[in-house]
């Protein structure tokens, strides 16, 4: 470092002070990105839009690119709230025009979606582009994402169903977006300069003034809340969650069937790491059929794991839909065999 | 025999020694059973001897045990060593029902069983938001550009090789979740202080300061006063950062995380460390840094990580963690073993500096007593507290308070509810409260 100072010290004093500082000051570290390089990785659009690529997408397109890449997690209204937390929903006509989601104000909103909270369009493009879809990101070219986004905004009732969104008139949709103004930065959790001084924030100063009282500090102590005795057990067998010596041991929180439970919480384990539980739900369809469901189609068939252990290894499609499973050959027989027994005895 | 029933009752194996309803008894008093136990313990082992090892002392004293006589295994037979395998029950878990997808999710550090300030790079919680990756070194890259050609002379990309020969720094930092503890706004939720708690970590990490490298790049520090980072897996992460803190020389890229690289689950092989800030903005997988006039909305701080108040508002860009501290031993979901000695433990931590002193109560928070805090006490690091406490087998209510080098006094849930609501889900640093019953079991409770 002390080399670092000393020839920034010497720079300083031949330049005028407006260049203060060196640059390229390591030799043989590092080069000079190229246009090219630049333009592949810089993709961020910011809320007045600099970084926003050219390009428009309807809202029928952004229905039938929604309905073929998205709607499987979100639903097909993006009112799903199976996978993810739904997208639309909770806005008014009215929030339209103050840019404030009155449900905040009222208290009259049952879930947070993401159009009742993100107050910059910006943010919704910018993700959708980087991140989106799900297990392909990155894949959508700029007017497919003008496309879907101009879908959410019909679906928010933001804008009319033959309406075309594009870099030309995304910032009059951004004066109509219902949460615009439900943003505060006025606290004091940003650690750079306050507003007054040209940043954001208030400069740091907490918003509770506790005091260190030692002594007597209160007539008598106020319990608010207790653990229910469903979150008691809700988080397995505690006894296992702790060293078997020491000071204390975990509290034993189960019962008599607690290894049964255990046996099948590995199980279910091993179906998370296998990548099951992203398709398939226990009770419910999430891609794939609920195990429910392929309990209740193969039940008393004497054939059912042999034939289900063959299905999940090689993939198929048409048996329940469409959208086809992929091939598991990276599943140890074995594990194969435990998943299916596991599925076909109720997945508990 | 008063001496060898001692030693009975810390006899640890075999595991389980003390059942549930035995730890019961501890607490009500009753101590004749431990006395049996030890019986039986020992005429478990060789029969012949039982007996006479029972009158003599205990078995793992008198009985060599097969560790004592004969011989171990030889130099690198792990060749990267792993715990022992009685160590098998400290594990980073999933809190069930949270989320729904595993590769948008947590897992939760188990705070319950560590000591001191360093988080095993093994247990370090996880937070992914499209899953994680094992990145090839060799291909990874990071760019740093402007928003504006005018804000940085010459955009530049590193290579590991070439980050790797840069000037670097070592140091000790926590790192938190803003939503640690976010379950717990409205109403006790969870547990055990793995759940409450558990998304926090400490580590050493090394790495380059970030100043250094905009600094090569040719910054205008007057004109370019916001920092994008970005990362370089599927969610392409994105987080907004003051330049002030980079001017200050505490951000740094790392790549090494105690004495090794980073863990794949932490960032391999780059990630940006951003201290006293919530982990989102800890870049994992770190591939761009952008200079630029102004902040970005990005998806984590502006439909994620924003903090619904009262007023219907939500605060956007909140990012530092605020004094906050925990009593991880007892803690929640533990039984203690009896009455008499035990040294409470707990951890410490602000986003803005250093810890100055933390206080424990015994009462709920009526009276309290400042605890000692193991040192170096570090900038924006864990530290570690322990205070003695004699336990009489009576109720008690255990509360730690801690107070960092600017004055602040962390807040009860009563006075953070009142200007926040219950709502916010993020920046929940209230004072936690385990209550002790009679039976030993140590449970979650909110005092106001």
């Amino acid at each position: 470092m002390s080399r670092f100072c000393k020839s920034l010290f010497v720079f300083a004093l031949f330049l005028p002070p407006t260049v203060a500082l060196a640059f390229d000051n390591y030799a043989g570290v590092g080069r000079h990105a190229t246009a090219a390089e630049v333009k592949a990785w810089d993709i961020d659009v910011r809320p007045d839009f600099k970084g926003l690529p050219k390009g428009a997408g309807n809202v029928e397109r952004g229905q039938e690119l929604f309905e073929e890449k998205c709607a499987s997690c979100h639903g097909s209204f993006g009112e799903s709230n199976e996978v993810f937390t739904p997208l639309i929903g909770g806005t008014k006509p009215e929030d339209i025009k103050s840019g404030r989601v009155s449900g905040f104000l009222t208290g009259d909103i049952p879930q947070r979606t993401t159009f009742t909270k993100v107050a910059t369009i910006s943010t919704v493009w910018d993700y959708i582009y980087r991140a989106m879809p799900w297990t392909a990101p990155k894949s959508l070219k700029p007017d497919d994402v003008y496309a879907i986004l101009a879908y959410f905004l019909n679906l928010a009732e933001i804008v009319p169903g033959d309406f075309t969104l594009s870099d030309r008139n995304i910032a009059e949709v951004q004066a109509r977006m219902p949460n615009r103004n439900g943003m505060t930065t006025d606290h004091g959790m940003w650690p750079g300069p306050s507003a007054k001084k040209g940043g954001i924030g208030n400069g740091g100063v907490p918003d509770v003034k506790n005091v260190a009282c030692m002594k007597n500090c209160k007539p008598e102590v106020q319990i608010g809340s207790t653990l229910p005795e469903y979150a008691r057990t809700a988080h397995g067998e505690l006894r296992d969650q702790n060293r078997s010596f020491g000071p204390v041991r975990g509290t034993q929180t189960l019962g008599p069937e607690a290894a049964k439970k255990a046996a099948d919480a590995g199980t279910l384990e091993l179906a998370t790491k296998s990548g099951c539980m992203a398709c398939h739900g226990i009770k419910s369809k999430i891609v794939g059929p609920g195990y429910n469901e392929v309990v209740a189609r193969y039940q008393g068939q004497p054939d059912a794991e042999s034939r289900l252990v063959a299905k999940v290894k090689a993939g198929g499609q048409g048996v329940w839909g469409n959208v086809p499973m992929p091939p598991n050959g990276h599943l140890k027989d074995e594990d194969l065999t435990t998943l299916v027994k596991w599925i076909l005895a109720g997945s508990k | 025999m008063g001496d060898i029933k001692q030693a009975g009752r810390l006899r640890p194996a075999p595991e389980n020694f003390l059942s549930a309803e035995q730890i019961t008894a501890v607490g009500s008093g009753r101590r004749d059973f431990l006395r049996k136990s030890f019986l039986a313990a020992g005429a478990a082992l060789a029969a012949p001897l039982a007996a006479r090892a029972a009158v003599d002392g205990d078995p793992d004293i008198l009985n060599l045990p097969p560790w004592a006589t004969s011989l171990g295994l030889p130099v690198a037979t792990n060749p990267y060593g792993m715990p022992s395998k009685y160590e098998s029950q400290l594990l980073r878990r999933e809190s069930p029902g949270l989320t729904r997808v595993g590769g948008a999710s947590v897992s939760f550090a188990p705070l319950q069983g560590l000591f001191g300030i360093i988080t095993p790079s093994g247990l370090h919680f996880e937070r992914h938001h499209q899953g994680w990756h094992d990145v090839d070194p060799a291909r990874h890259r990071l760019m740093i550009n402007g928003s504006d050609p005018a804000f940085l002379k010459k955009p530049k990309v590193y290579t590991m090789d070439e980050l790797m020969r840069l000037p670097s720094v070592s140091r000790i930092h926590f790192i938190e979740c803003g939503a640690n503890t976010g379950l717990e706004w409205g109403n006790v939720a969870v547990p055990t202080v793995q759940y409450t708690h558990g998304m926090l970590s400490c580590s050493e990490f090394t790495g380059v300061p970030l100043k250094l490298l905009l600094e090569d790049c040719g910054v205008d520090y007057k004109k370019a006063r916001y920092v994008l980072a970005e990362g370089g897996d599927g969610s392409a992460m994105t987080r907004t950062i003051p330049m002030e803190m980079v001017e200050s020389g505490e951000v740094f890229v790392a790549y090494g995380q105690n004495g090794e690289m980073l863990r794949p689950e932490n960032g391999y092989p780059l990630r940006l460390v951003v201290p006293g800030v919530q982990g989102v903005s800890w870049v994992k997988w770190l591939r761009r840094i952008e200079v630029g006039d102004q902040p970005y909305a990005t998806k984590d701080e502006a439909i994620h990580y924003i903090d619904l108040q009262p007023s219907g508002l939500h605060r956007q860009y909140t990012s530092i963690q605020e004094c906050k501290s925990v009593i991880t031993t007892p803690s929640g979901g533990q039984t203690l073993l009896s009455q008499g000695f035990f040294n409470v433990s707990g951890l410490a931590w602000s986003g803005r500096g250093r810890i100055k002193q933390v206080d424990v109560s015994f009462d709920g928070g009526i009276n309290w007593k400042t605890a000692r805090l193991e040192g170096p006490i570090q900038n924006k690091a864990l530290t570690r507290f322990n205070v003695d406490w004699v336990w009489d087998g009576k109720p008690a209510i255990l509360q730690s308070r801690a107070i960092d080098e600017t004055g602040y006094v962390q807040p009860t849930y009563g006075q953070l509810r009142k200007v926040r609501g219950t709502k916010s889900i993020y920046h929940n640093n209230a004072i936690q409260s385990w209550k002790v019953v009679e039976s030993g079991e140590v449970s979650n409770v909110q005092v106001l």
